[in-house]
């Protein structure tokens, strides 16, 4: 045994990024989601709001945070969401990206082709937002 | 794509060399303690030992983020590498927790028009105290280790914990507010015993300067009861409104004015001895509490505890016995 530790490895816990990305005032949803991902056991560092995909990526980065969820009610997730994946993807961080909020039905198959790892609408219950976090984070670390 | 996996030592030297991703996913792996936390404390420790580490506390909505946010940013301004360790509460119910420091501190956090940008690391004291007090001290040598001064350390000032962190510190600054309280309040012993500097925030509102006269009455009865150090150290009282920007420089003066005094009274080594001694207690009280643990659960100690537990034999009793058990076995631990 190389294990000379006094004391033993904690479990790893989960560290989840949330923001509202760029001009977006609505943030209601994002404190609920807070609230449901804190009571499901994880550690979320919370952004809030105006964050551009830099600041997103520089916080993913000191924060080593297994996942990034945005919130998007001002239709702007079209573009938004795949520039967040995209900052991810140029920084190589491997961090999977997750959006909620409002967003039209027809718009999701084409941010999940943009790499977005899932889209939680309204009326998703809180243990389904929860395992969608855990799902993509299990995902990303296949 | 998943994460790269790679070793403690290409971590490190990765941080060493700039990388934040590294440095971050190494302060993940502090935070979870073990044998891989023992090991980045083997290396950080040869490259550590120049920071100035500054502890900040105080009430909750204090202004310690807004406070840290301003000082962090006209640290960088002025061609320093800070780095922010902010610690917030987890739940004791689902061991999860909501970070919400970073919000306060965006001009030092947000990376604009590719300026240099302070780092900035927020963790959970989750639910155990005296993880925290493993972790913090860890996370502060990997910070200095890697180059970053000085290192704040953030904590709420509300349990024995956060205060010992933030008092071993070079410097603990303790962030008052107006309308909390009278000069009772402001003599209840603990977290204000460890102040080498004072900050009234909020300063523009009613009752600031009522803050101000009962520390300054506060010092002077520390004075008159001898508990003033002997070098004759006063801690001065910054008054501050962080969120307007005022007085965050003045702090920063006093800070470093603070530090001039440890060198003059060749009192850091004193600090730096006492955060040791503090991180190894800390350590010495886990390890134990593990071994305590794993002694109750073992065939022996189960026996007696099962016979305590029957009223056969008094508590007292069963714990000498147990702790014969696990002074006798250190294998066991």
């Amino acid at each position: 045994m190389t294990d000379t530790s006094a004391t033993d490895e904690a479990p790893e816990q989960l560290r989840v990024i949330l923001a509202k990305l760029g001009l977006d005032g609505h943030d209601r949803g994002i404190k609920v989601v807070a609230r449901i991902l804190r009571d499901a056991g994880m550690e979320v560092i919370y952004l809030g709001l105006r964050q551009t995909t830099d600041s997103i990526v520089a916080a993913a980065e000191q924060e080593d945070a297994d996942a990034i969820g945005l919130s998007m009610h001002n239709a702007g997730h079209m573009t938004l969401a795949p520039a967040m994946v995209k900052a991810v993807d140029e920084a190589d961080l491997g961090t999977p990206v997750i959006v909620g909020g409002i967003v039209p039905e027809d718009d999701i198959q084409p941010l999940l082709d943009a790499g977005v790892a899932a889209v939680l609408g309204p009326g998703t219950s809180a243990e389904g937002v929860a395992q969608a976090v855990r799902d993509a984070v299990a995902a990303a670390n296949a | 794509m998943a994460r790269h996996k790679r070793s403690i030592p290409e971590l490190y030297a990765a941080a060493r060399s700039g990388e934040r991703r590294a440095l971050g996913r190494l302060l993940t792996l502090v935070e979870r303690g073990g044998a891989g936390a023992d090991q980045i404390s083997e290396l950080a420790h040869p490259d550590a030992g120049r920071a100035h580490i500054v502890g900040i506390t105080g009430a909750p909505g204090a202004g310690k983020s807004t406070l840290v946010g301003q000082l962090v940013t006209d640290l960088v301004a002025a061609g320093r590498n800070p780095a922010v360790l902010a610690v917030d509460p987890s739940s004791p119910l689902t061991g999860g927790a909501i970070l919400g420091d970073r919000i306060r501190m965006d001009d030092a956090a947000e990376p604009g028009s590719g300026k240099a940008t302070a780092f900035v690391r927020s963790m959970a004291t989750r639910g155990h105290s005296g993880g925290l007090a493993l972790a913090v001290p860890l996370a502060v040598r990997v910070f200095d280790a890697v180059g970053y001064d000085p290192v704040i350390i953030e904590t709420v000032g509300v349990g024995q914990v956060e205060v010992d962190v933030v008092g071993a510190a070079d410097t603990a600054v303790v962030v008052m507010t107006p309308g909390t309280g009278d000069a009772v309040q402001a003599n209840k012993a603990g977290l204000l015993e460890v102040a080498d500097l004072f900050v009234v925030n909020k300063a523009d509102r009613p009752g600031a300067n009522d803050v101000r006269r009962d520390l300054d009455l506060m010092l002077d009865l520390s004075h008159m009861t001898g508990q003033e150090s002997e070098t004759g150290y006063r801690p001065p009282i910054i008054m501050a409104s962080a969120l307007h920007g005022d007085g965050s420089g003045d702090v920063w003066d006093a800070v470093e004015a603070h530090l001039t005094h440890l060198d003059e009274a060749d009192l850091r080594a004193v600090r730096r001895r006492h955060r040791i001694r503090t991180e190894v207690r800390a350590r010495l009280e886990q390890a134990m509490a593990a071994a305590a643990e794993t002694a109750m659960n073992s065939e022996r100690g189960s026996q007696w505890l099962d016979q305590a537990e029957r009223t056969e034999i008094a508590p007292t009793h069963a714990t000498n016995q147990l702790l014969d058990v696990l002074l006798s076995d250190p294998e066991e631990h």
